[in-house]
């Protein structure tokens, strides 16, 4: 009951916001092109889930009911994210657990990181043409370096910041520094890792949106961009929408994953 | 057997202040099988001292053997219960009693064994799959003793243990400890500044000096257990080691009044 009234508060101001909305734009205030009408961007919506085509001889129900253009822009979308996001963690974890561990190592790369930090993903843009092309890498470039810092700046932090307590009693039990750093630091660190996971996987799904107005023919990205050109406002809209669920889910699906490695840990939030 | 010989030890800490000598002069032979209490008030070096025994942090000057063996790093043959626990948070109760045993590439077979063993003597079985952080203080303490058992180490160094819990854990806790060190016969040298602590576990009691640290008195408890803090031969005890204490607490009162006078 407690669960229903509490849901029931949270869709309030929403609803409110789309009652307002639709009263607004059937009075006519202002121009369907500019700004369609909720009850039309949900139409346009769904039309957008459905597949566009018959279903096909020999095709399966399932893959024609999965053949519409909205869930394939949402598994490009995902897709180079993903793609995106191994590369560029791949490349930080490793690079971070050294830079934490080792202080001339640090001390060697931290001037090259700290000036490459700041420049925004977006500015990488022309390069990213120049080197890769049109299609998937270019994409896939820009996400990566978009992961990389945030992975990388929380990994050193988590390395740097192992409480010495658990240092002294690993050394007390006899620990070498291969199973120091595996077993002790490394979980001691991963709080601050998975901290920066999160932000990264933020950082990966903004920058897709905006590759994918540059050099490729499907995602979401592309597809409000598409929608654009022929002033479909409805469609666009819908693709925001889009893209405000899916990065909910990554969003859910990382802090799902997040709260299960760090069972053990005392601040989780709940 | 683990007689532990420390040798006119000195420990100097540099501080943007100067040098502080935190102890020196410090001549003690511990006997295996004794309990010795370190005692003295806050910045008296018995953590340093115990520090330098553990390893951690070699003296300055003059040599601690063990077995006749200096001591140059931390190891396994000395095991350390910490204030603070110092358990892993990211392992289960049994895995922490583990992992001292896994480093040391002992069998499955020997290392559940092992922690079946020490779950039962501590009284954690019903805890083994719990992290420590659904663990009460005197709970987590248990497993840190647990955890340095396991090593099956003939020297245990406690620091300050059971500084952290309330009167009634920490009572069982000492009495579960006079347990263990009477059936397995460690070595045990324990810090603490509470006297009655120490006059309730020891088999002997040093007291040290405030800055720089060295040894007021070395005082062997002959009293049989289990001890009776109301006892008349218990309480002329602490009263003695009490007025002890209290002249050094007294030096380091002054010397932190003088401090805040220069500031």
């Amino acid at each position: 009951m407690n669960k229903l009234k509490s849901l029931m508060h949270g869709a309030l101001a929403p609803v409110l916001v789309l009652l307002v909305w639709e009263a607004c734009a059937r009075a006519g205030l202002f121009s369907a092109v500019v700004m369609p009408a909720p009850s039309a961007v949900a139409a346009k919506w769904w039309a957008y889930l459905l597949p566009a085509q018959p279903q096909a001889e020999g095709q399966s129900y399932l893959g024609w009911l999965l053949s519409g253009e909205l869930l394939h822009d949402a598994y490009s979308s995902l897709y180079r994210v993903i793609a995106g996001f191994v590369i560029g963690a791949g490349l930080a974890l490793p690079l971070g657990l050294v830079m934490g561990a080792n202080t001339r190592i640090h001390d060697f790369f931290n001037p090259l990181v700290q000036i490459l930090r700041p420049i925004p993903p977006i500015a990488y843009i022309p390069l990213a043409i120049l080197w890769f092309g049109l299609g998937n890498p270019p994409s896939f470039f820009l996400i990566a370096i978009g992961a990389f810092f945030p992975v990388l700046m929380n990994t050193i932090a988590g390395v740097r910041h192992v409480d010495g307590i658990y240092l002294r009693a690993a050394r007390n039990l006899g620990v070498n520094q291969l199973t120091l750093f595996t077993r002790v630091i490394l979980p001691a660190a991963t709080p601050y890792i998975l901290a920066g996971v999160r932000i990264g996987i933020g950082t990966a799904f903004i920058v897709v949106i905006v590759s994918e107005m540059i050099a490729v023919n499907d995602g979401l990205g592309f597809r409000i961009l598409e929608a654009r050109e022929f002033m479909w406002s409805d469609k666009i809209i819908a693709g925001m929408i889009t893209i405000g669920l899916l990065g909910l889910a990554i969003d859910t699906a990382v802090s799902r994953l997040n709260n299960h490695l760090l069972r053990w840990h005392r601040g989780l939030e709940h | 057997m683990s007689q532990i010989l420390i040798n006119n030890v000195q420990k100097v800490f540099t501080t943007p202040g100067g040098p502080v000598v935190a102890m020196k002069d410090i001549q003690l032979t511990i006997q295996p099988g004794e309990f010795v209490c370190l005692l003295g008030p806050s910045g008296c070096g018995k953590s340093t001292l115990l520090n330098a025994v553990a390893g951690f942090q070699p003296p300055s000057a003059g040599e601690i053997t063990i077995e006749g063996k200096k001591i140059l790093s931390p190891g396994p043959d000395r095991g350390m219960v910490f204030q603070e626990y110092a358990l892993f948070p990211w392992m289960t109760v049994a895995q922490n009693i583990a992992f001292g045993l896994e480093v040391q590439k002992k069998s499955r077979s020997d290392i559940a064994q092992t922690v079946n063993q020490l779950l039962d003597l501590l009284h954690l079985k019903d805890f083994r799959d719990r992290y420590p952080k659904d663990l009460s203080g005197g709970m987590r303490q248990r497993v840190a003793i647990a955890r340095v058992l396991a090593l099956d180490s003939p020297i245990m160094l406690m620091d300050e243990p059971f500084g952290a819990l309330d009167a009634l854990t920490r009572r069982n806790l000492q009495d579960e400890l006079l347990r263990i060190w009477e059936k397995l016969g460690k070595t045990i040298l324990f810090v603490t500044h509470s006297i009655e602590e120490s006059i309730y576990l020891a088999d002997r009691i040093v007291v040290m000096t405030y800055r720089p640290g060295t040894v007021k008195r070395d005082q062997i408890v002959d009293m049989p257990r289990p001890r009776d803090p109301s006892s008349a031969a218990f309480n002329a005890l602490k009263r003695e080691l009490g007025a002890l204490v209290m002249e050094e607490q007294q030096r380091h009162a002054n010397a932190e009044m003088k401090l805040a006078a220069v500031d």
